[in-house]
């Protein structure tokens, strides 16, 4: 890789090269939100039922916590790679290997937040002669909203932030800028970067807002948590 | 690109027959090329990951410790440690080339930046989870509330602590990879290598990757280890 003479001022050719660009940029954006977003929705289908399902049958909690700590430890190169030498260059091999990462934060909390239903609650509903798919719906699945919303932040996040990697193995995206200095020169590169970092920060609140909008007050976590921290309760 | 410190030798194109036909995995390829590289990108994956962790550790103690004393600052800084998490590394690295160059120290500053997010918000939660009883009962017993930090509430945090680690640990070895985008160092490089050949080569990629994973395995075990002998009271009885 060759760079340009680096200083602060190239800081001031990388907005240049944002206000000149307008239109690549957007249409990168948008490619790296369709990836984004397939891969999410992927991740969706696969982790959210298993992670509801194990929760409400109080089983299978090696596999749904482990998956977290396990997806961490996947370096996102790597499953890119994989999925290249796999499914070739294209759409479906990141797509795939986003899903991947976006798995474990989804399975995740929607196991412990149904499995950490209060008993209490459950047997209320039992008494009062709800049905096992009632139990699910009306009282499990509520409750456990706030930290499903939560593994689908981090997932979606993650993901987002993770796919302009998929650029070096032909994925598209704003990653396309940054993967290739010499057509775009350090000033692109640069100036794709402040975007794909807006773009996640911007999902993230969005996210954020979403969910403090849509979750009833009675449930609500209280504090602003981090993303970070939010998979550290495994402890021990 | 260059690699590590050596010339530039195609990886692939003479050797064996499972080398030159790229099949799923060539041992052969892995022992040759351990010394010229897989061996040094992994010493150079657990340097980079050491650093950042130990800077991060430090930095993240000292920033709980302030936001523990002043309630008030704890929530300005879990914000903005929320949002650096959402940096793409990819970007990061690169933005923060024009000021430090393609070094260690743009590498470090972020992995740095990474762990410091990580571990802050799991040692506040460590430190705020002493029992207010407890904290009575040493205020009672004559502890200055220095002493009390130190002797009650550090040790009742430990478990959240090395929680914190484990995450920040695994977390950083798998972001190192991506490092490689600005410096040939570590287990992304020969990762990214492969990729970039005309025919992406498999036994690298795998190798190097399952290298990474091994390595994030390891640590987060011998943090496991590592929190049991350190917090022995959580044993009693069990």
């Amino acid at each position: 890789m060759i760079y340009d003479t680096a200083n602060t001022h190239t800081f001031v050719q990388a907005l240049r090269f944002i206000a000149d660009n307008p239109g690549l940029l957007a249409t990168k954006a948008l490619e790296q939100m369709e990836l984004s977003g397939a891969a999410i929705g992927l991740a969706l289908l696969v982790a959210l039922p298993l992670g509801i399902v194990l929760g409400h049958l109080h089983r299978g909690s090696g596999v749904a916590i482990g998956a977290s700590l396990f997806g961490r430890s996947l370096p996102s190169i790597f499953l890119i790679a994989v999925f290249l030498t796999v499914l070739g260059l294209g759409f479906e091999n990141n797509m795939v290997a986003l899903a991947v990462l976006a798995l474990g934060p989804i399975l995740t909390n929607a196991y412990l937040g149904v499995e950490g239903v209060d008993e209490d609650a459950v047997e209320a509903a039992r008494g009062m002669g709800l049905s096992r798919s009632g139990i699910l719906t009306r009282i499990e699945l509520p409750l456990a909203l706030p930290l499903i919303y939560i593994g689908i932040r981090v997932a979606a996040v993650t993901v987002v932030a993770t796919a302009p990697i998929a650029a070096y193995a032909g994925g598209g995206g704003l990653g396309d800028i940054i993967a290739n200095q010499a057509s775009y020169r350090l000033s692109g590169v640069l100036g794709a970067s402040i975007c794909v970092m807006a773009l996640s920060a911007g999902v993230w609140a969005l996210l954020l807002a979403l969910q403090r909008a849509t979750t009833p007050k009675g449930v609500r976590v209280a504090r602003v948590q981090n993303p970070a921290g939010e998979l550290g309760k495994e402890g021990l | 690109m260059t690699a590590a410190g050596g010339p530039v030798i195609p990886n692939f194109g003479s050797g064996s027959s499972c080398v030159t036909g790229d099949h799923l995995f060539c041992w052969d390829w892995v022992k040759q090329h351990w010394g010229d590289t897989l061996g040094p990108a992994l010493a150079q994956h657990v340097e980079l990951t050491a650093i950042a962790v130990s800077v991060g550790f430090v930095l993240a103690f000292s920033l709980a410790l302030l936001a523990h004393r002043r309630r008030r600052a704890e929530q300005p800084i879990s914000i903005v440690a929320a949002l650096v998490y959402t940096f793409p590394s990819i970007a990061l690295f690169q933005l923060l080339v024009p000021f430090t160059g393609l070094t260690y120290t743009t590498v470090e500053i972020a992995l740095v930046s990474y762990t410091l997010v990580i571990l802050f918000p799991n040692i506040v939660a460590g430190l705020e989870a002493a029992p207010p009883e407890v904290i009575e009962a040493a205020r009672g017993m004559g502890l200055t509330p220095r002493q009390t930090l130190f002797r009650v509430e550090v040790p009742l945090a430990l478990p959240a602590i090395v929680g914190g680690l484990r995450i920040a640990v695994v977390s950083t070895i798998a972001i190192a990879t991506i490092a490689a985008t600005i410096l040939p160092k570590g287990l992304g490089f020969p990762i990214f290598y492969a990729i970039a050949l005309p025919t992406p080569f498999k036994t690298e990629i795998y190798s190097a990757g399952i290298l990474a994973i091994a390595l994030a395995l390891v640590c987060d075990r011998a943090l496991v280890l590592l929190g049991r002998a350190v917090t022995p009271w959580t044993r009693v009885g069990g």
